[in-house]
């Protein structure tokens, strides 16, 4: 069956997801797709489903459980010339395969001078909000920002999912694809007790059927602004424009979609006509993106800058199972962030 | 080195990936499994060096026969008291099992993983170990605990993630953790306990102490390369480790010859690493524990490590995330060639005069009823979900032994933004 590409389908992230393999894999049978519970199963998360039936064993298959031998083996076939696109089940299993990323994926062109190089995305669902407990809940993103060599990309509509992933999956270099999985259903505000509101009632769901692309290092400023410039992404994203439209403030919110490349243009062109920044992430504090993105504005914004730079993060703690919620960062911390970056000098708000 | 021109005529190179036999739909047929008659298996001395037994690695080591009696020089030779005490803990691993499942359905918990049709592979084999020998299990080693007459109601606080859970509900349920019940924290990350119970034995026999370590993983996890890490440590140093691979056939929808099992057994591995290996029928009660003491007996005189492949199958679904109708044969548990562990060891005691139907279902009954007034127990504590049952402080502590600035700082923004939560809900 041919594919309509003008026609759109009301997907959830899951199934954008989905699509955008597919789409892949049609137009480049270099295209392959790999990981535990991936083939017949269609992975555990469903995200792979239906691709075995269409494309065959050989380009979409269950691996053993080892992922150092997954990314290993994906920079084997990179090499090659095919397009490995490997899952890790959860981004917590990702540091067996860390070596294989690292010290391999990420400098095999540096090293041969451009000879050999591994077009392979790794792509994994990370962070909390379903009660996964400590092994199923963090957000490792900033240790891939700090290798050089690898992009790391972070989706939080369906849209955004299937032409990042296509654009990831077509990049010649190795991208890491973080899936926010807390909103693979659905956009979610961040309280526990909402019901998750299907990405079908939602305005941003309808998605292309077709090849599409949402160039790497491009961010999407979500909503403009004056007061100040709120940085997101993933699940964040939503948290972060629930808790702006009701506490009714005149912010400016930038999804940064990708972490490396970055936008840093949108960003500094943002904090320069707001003055003040707000940088929101699930993962740990110390050490976490945000620190990175505090320190940018920072040095390239510090005479625009009217208040301190405040960072809303998850705690320094690994994710405890039965207090998840009360390690989220939900929209009372960024209430109160944003009530501290809005204090002028003289403490007043 | 040949051409282009020479290759040009070769046919083309083709990527195998391994298929299971049966999926969703196809009737299950075992009949191509090797079930060799119980009693066969010859018993080397424990004293014998790893060299004379590769056969092992490739056999099956059985106990109880089709009519349930004990043949064979592997038949530990136990008395009917301790044959019984094993069977109970089996029954009770299952009613536990049960209950807590429909609590993971009622909303209690978040999450639970049943060892149905495995039973014996944990408690057979910890009645064939000390007390204190230190246990390194993955997560669907329940029996162990349960084997110890350790407290129901402490596992099931552990599930509900309660103020009673000695984990404070850090731990996603099922992941229990007790130093005294010498057994070791589980981990969500596969295969990591294994190099950890090799590194215990290793510190074992260089203080000249005389535990040993035991160690668990499913045959899907033994593909990490954490199980090799182990096995290389354990060859080198001969330490006094009994590693078991529960290899149950699947591994969530990945059948077992994704973790290599379609070339080789999970046992032979042993022979590459000049370890001991044994292959051992794990629904037979008698053959694990016959095969577990032996490996002990070799760890307590320093004849090092053994790897022990438990051939069975997961009856149940992966965890209660699982469905399995989606992935394999209806009639796969049905028709799976080793029966059940329970009814395997109840016939024995029938067999030998020293049970029957009625005792076997007054027990039944029994363990039920202890479940469920633990169950009801556990409850009073909380269950998850219903209010928080820790402090929210717990959060911050025993990330480190003491606190440093940086924890207490945030430990105050959440008191802080906690505080801020209740006004709004005040106000509301
Ligand atoms: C390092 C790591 N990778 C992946 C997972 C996800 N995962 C959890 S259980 C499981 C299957 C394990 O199968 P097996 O070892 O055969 O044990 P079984 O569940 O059959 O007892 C997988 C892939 C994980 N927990 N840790």
């Amino acid at each position: 069956m041919s594919r309509d590409d003008n026609a759109t389908t009301q997907r959830n992230m899951i199934q954008a997801i989905n699509s955008a393999m597919d789409v892949a894999m049609e137009r480049d049978d270099n295209v392959c797709v790999f990981g535990e519970d991936v083939g017949y199963y269609g992975g555990v998360f469903r995200a792979t489903a239906g691709l075995q039936e269409k494309y065959g064993k050989t380009r979409s298959f269950d691996t053993p459980i080892n992922e150092c031998g997954i990314i290993g083996v994906a920079v084997g076939m990179a090499a090659y010339g095919m397009r490995p696109v490997a899952e890790i089940q959860f981004a917590d299993y990702i540091y067996p395969g860390l070596d294989q990323l690292v010290s391999e994926a990420a400098r095999l062109r540096y090293r041969s001078a451009g000879e050999f190089t591994a077009p392979l995305t790794i792509r994994t669902p990370f962070g909390g909000g379903i009660f996964g407990g400590q092994t199923h809940s963090q957000s490792p993103e900033s240790i891939f920002t700090h290798i050089c060599g690898v992009k790391t990309v972070i989706p939080s509509t369906p849209y955004d999912a299937k032409g990042l992933l296509i654009a990831a999956i077509e990049d010649p270099d190795p991208v890491v694809f973080f899936e926010p999985k807390r909103i693979y259903n659905g956009p979610f505000d961040g309280h526990y007790d909402t019901p998750v509101e299907p990405w079908s009632k939602h305005p941003a769901s309808d998605v292309p059927d077709g090849h599409y692309v949402i160039p790497l290092g491009k961010a999407n400023v979500l909503r403009e602004g004056s007061a100040v410039t709120m940085l997101c992404y993933g699940t964040m994203v939503h948290v972060t424009m629930a808790a702006v439209e009701q506490l009714g403030i005149d912010a400016e919110v930038i999804d940064l979609r990708s972490l490396l490349p970055l936008d840093i243009e949108t960003i500094e062109e943002s904090i320069r006509k707001t003055g003040r920044c707000v940088v929101v992430h699930e993962a740990t504090r110390t050490s976490g993106f945000g620190a990175e993105l505090a320190a940018l504005v920072q040095e390239r914004c510090f005479y625009h800058l009217e208040a301190p730079i405040q960072r809303v993060t998850g705690y320094d703690t690994p994710y405890p199972h039965s207090l998840e919620w009360a390690y989220f960062p939900g929209p009372v911390r960024l209430r109160l962030a944003i009530e501290r970056v809005m204090e002028d000098v003289s403490g007043e708000v | 080195m040949a051409s282009d021109t020479e290759r040009r005529n070769l046919p083309p190179l083709e990527l195998y990936v391994p298929e299971p036999k049966f999926r969703p739909g196809d009737e299950a047929d075992f009949s191509d499994i090797q079930v060799p008659p119980a009693g066969e298996t010859r018993r080397p001395d424990t004293a014998a060096d790893h060299g004379e037994m590769p056969d092992l690695a490739y056999g099956l080591v059985r106990v109880l026969d089709d009519e349930g009696k004990a043949v064979g020089p592997w038949d530990p030779k136990l008395d009917p008291e301790t044959l019984r005490k094993m069977l109970r803990a089996m029954a009770l691993t299952r009613a536990y099992d049960q209950r807590m499942f429909r609590a993971q359905r009622q909303g209690k918990t978040s999450f639970y993983m049943k060892c149905t049709g495995e039973e014996a592979v944990a408690i057979a084999a910890t009645f064939a170990l000390d007390r204190d020998d230190m246990c390194f299990p993955s997560y669907r080693q329940q029996g162990i605990l349960i084997a110890r007459d350790w407290s129901l109601v402490d596992m099931m606080n552990q599930v509900y993630s309660n103020k009673k859970d000695r984990l404070m509900g850090r731990q996603l349920p099922i992941m229990y953790s007790t130093k005294q019940g010498s057994f070791f924290s589980i981990s969500g990350n596969l295969a990591t306990q294994y190099p950890q119970a090799v590194g215990w034995a290793m510190a074992s026999a260089a203080k000249g102490d005389t535990r040993i370590a035991a160690t668990w993983t499913g045959e899907g996890s033994s593909a990490e390369g954490d199980f090799h890490s182990a096995c290389i440590f354990a060859a080198v140093y001969q330490a006094p480790v009994i590693m078991n691979v529960v290899n149950n056939q699947w591994a969530i929808s990945s059948f077992s010859g994704f973790a290599g099992g379609d070339e080789t057994t999970f046992a032979a591995r042993a022979v590459g690493y000049g370890i001991a290996g044994l292959r051992v029928d794990g629904n037979d009660a008698l053959a694990v524990y016959a095969a577990t003491q032996w490996a002990a007996e070799r760890a307590r005189t320093n004849k090092g490590p053994t790897l022990i492949e438990h051939f069975t199958y997961r009856a149940e679904g992966h965890s209660t995330s699982d469905d399995p109708s989606q992935y394999r044969s209806a009639d796969e548990a049905a028709e799976w060639p080793l029966g059940d562990p329970i009814a395997r060891l109840k016939n024995h005691l029938i067999a030998l005069g020293e049970w029957d139907e009625d005792r076997q279902a007054e027990m039944d009954g029994e363990c039920a009823e202890q479940v469920k007034t633990a169950a009801k127990q556990a409850e009073k504590n909380g269950i998850l979900g219903h209010g928080l049952h820790q402090p929210l402080e717990t959060m911050f502590e025993q990330v480190f032994e003491e606190m440093p600035w940086h924890l207490k700082e945030q430990m105050q923004d959440m008191l802080d933004e906690n505080e801020a939560a209740n006004n709004v809900a005040k106000t509301r």
